[in-house]
């Protein structure tokens, strides 16, 4: 496959950046998307020029380290599928694909394609935890959770934070990310000693973040890879509601 | 905006079923017009409930004015680098244009009460004969075509507006619920805007002269 690739190139955090294109003309449809920005990478090294700076860890779409918008689609064009396990075969020869890293204000650009996200890791520390005994380990059942709750945190827990949801949102909201982590363990028996502050304690940080109000389009549901339901973020303004009634700081 | 939207389409619900009475003829319609300025006496006096229900309504829309103002400031600051190709929306019309159709409803709205309410936009502008007020606006097909345009933007935003407060106040749970909510609220903007052009397009059909 011949492919035009047009890629945001950004030296560094406060350089002017820009859309800059590259052709590569042998590109297998079975590489998945970051094996065709090795090739590339490979290529510019060879060139003399600066590789393409990209996000990327465990390439089997568990960790959230990868995510580019690839043609105005965080991830691309396949639904429930991260950036690193798209394969070129999503695409025709001969495309133009234009990858930009995520827009937000909130995750401001490292270099090229890689943002950084630690907006998240400080949402985290506001809240995303539970209290553990440590010592002896506890006998199995003596928490017992209803099957529905276990459904319900694990369809949740299986957010990887990647950021998709902030970078498809129109208004750059990060509310999904946020209803993932207090869906999944404010409903948890482990959960609840922290129920009201974590939800308390993360909205205010999502908010001193920069993050955008969420204005329930459901882009985020949409491209989340891991399909997060918009449901969650109704959990989480029903437990900020709740919270708001009887938490106490 | 979920509150003060919900407050706003309870009256509008009220609104759209006493504006059906016009079907009725001039004298229901007219006397109907003048109950609303009788609405809890002998407790309150002459109008006062139609005045505080103006009150706690224009609070409504101020209150949802701002909310929206400080949301849009806050939604722009929060992506100060758009995308160079432009993202595809997967929301429907209704939720992509609901700051644009709230500006839309909101200078009707202005107008509106310029025209029915303190009668100085009438072509008629009688006081008490509020059925022929309404026959004579829309006797002007200008004045019919503002009005429907501003009822399919209201229809609109009632869609998505409706949903997303449930969303808001956290009612929406599970998927089976957004599918029951998602129903409401496209019931609710057919129903109410449905009854409003029926008005319109009665007179327009000389139903109503």
């Amino acid at each position: 496959m011949k492919l035009t690739l047009r890629i945001w190139r950004q030296s560094g955090p406060n350089a002017q950046g820009t859309l800059v294109d590259y052709v590569l003309d042998d590109v297998s449809p079975e590489m998945s998307f970051l094996e065709m920005l090795d090739v590339l990478n490979e290529k510019l090294i060879l060139d003399g020029d600066i590789p393409v700076t990209f996000d990327h860890d465990c390439r089997e779409g568990i960790c959230g380290a990868c995510g580019m918008v690839v043609n105005g689609a965080p991830h691309g064009p396949q639904t429930l599928t991260t950036t690193c396990q798209l394969h070129m075969r999503t695409f025709s020869d001969g495309d133009t694909i234009v990858i930009e890293p995520w827009r937000s204000a909130a995750f401001p650009v490292v270099k090229d394609l890689m943002v950084d996200r630690s907006a998240f890791d400080r949402i985290i520390q506001a809240g995303g935890y539970v209290s553990v005994t440590t010592g002896s380990a506890p006998e199995a059942n003596t928490q017992l959770v209803p099957k529905p709750d276990a459904d319900l945190a694990f369809e949740n827990a299986e957010c990887i934070g990647c950021g998709a949801c902030v970078a498809a949102c129109p208004n750059g909201s990060s509310m999904l990310f946020v209803s993932a982590k207090v869906s999944h363990l404010n409903v948890l028996p482990q959960g609840q000693p922290e129920r009201e502050s974590r939800v308390v304690g993360m909205v205010e940080q999502m908010d001193a973040e920069g993050f955008g109000g969420c204005t329930n389009t459901g882009e985020c549901t949409n491209a989340c890879p891991k399909g997060i339901p918009q449901a969650s973020i109704a959990r989480l303004n029903k437990e900020y509601l709740r919270a708001s009634l009887t938490h106490r700081r | 905006m979920a509150v003060t939207g919900i407050l706003m389409l309870l009256f509008l619900i009220l609104h759209m079923a006493g504006n059906l009475k016009i079907f009725f003829g001039r004298d229901d319609f007219d006397s109907y017009a003048h109950w609303l300025r009788t609405i809890g006496s002998p407790v309150l006096h002459n109008a006062w409930f139609l005045w505080i229900q103006r009150f706690v309504l224009l609070v409504a829309i101020a209150l949802h004015a701002v909310s929206a103002y400080q949301l849009s400031r806050r939604d722009l600051k929060a992506r100060p680098e758009k995308y160079a190709h432009r993202l595809r929306p997967t929301a429907s019309y209704a939720t992509n244009t609901m700051r644009f159709g709230g500006i839309i409803i909101g200078l009707f709205v202005i107008y509106h009460i310029l025209d029915l309410t303190a009668l100085v936009a009438n072509p008629n502008g009688v006081e008490g004969a509020a059925y022929d007020n309404v026959v004579a606006d829309f006797s002007h097909w200008y004045i019919a075509l503002a009005y429907i345009v501003a009822m399919l933007a209201l229809c609109l935003h009632i869609a998505h507006g409706f949903w997303s407060a449930a969303r808001t106040l956290g009612a929406v749970t599970s998927a089976t619920r957004a599918t029951a909510y998602k129903a409401t609220a496209g019931v609710l903007a057919a129903v109410i805007t449905l009854g409003f052009l029926a008005v319109p397009i009665a007179v327009m059909a000389g139903l109503v002269d």
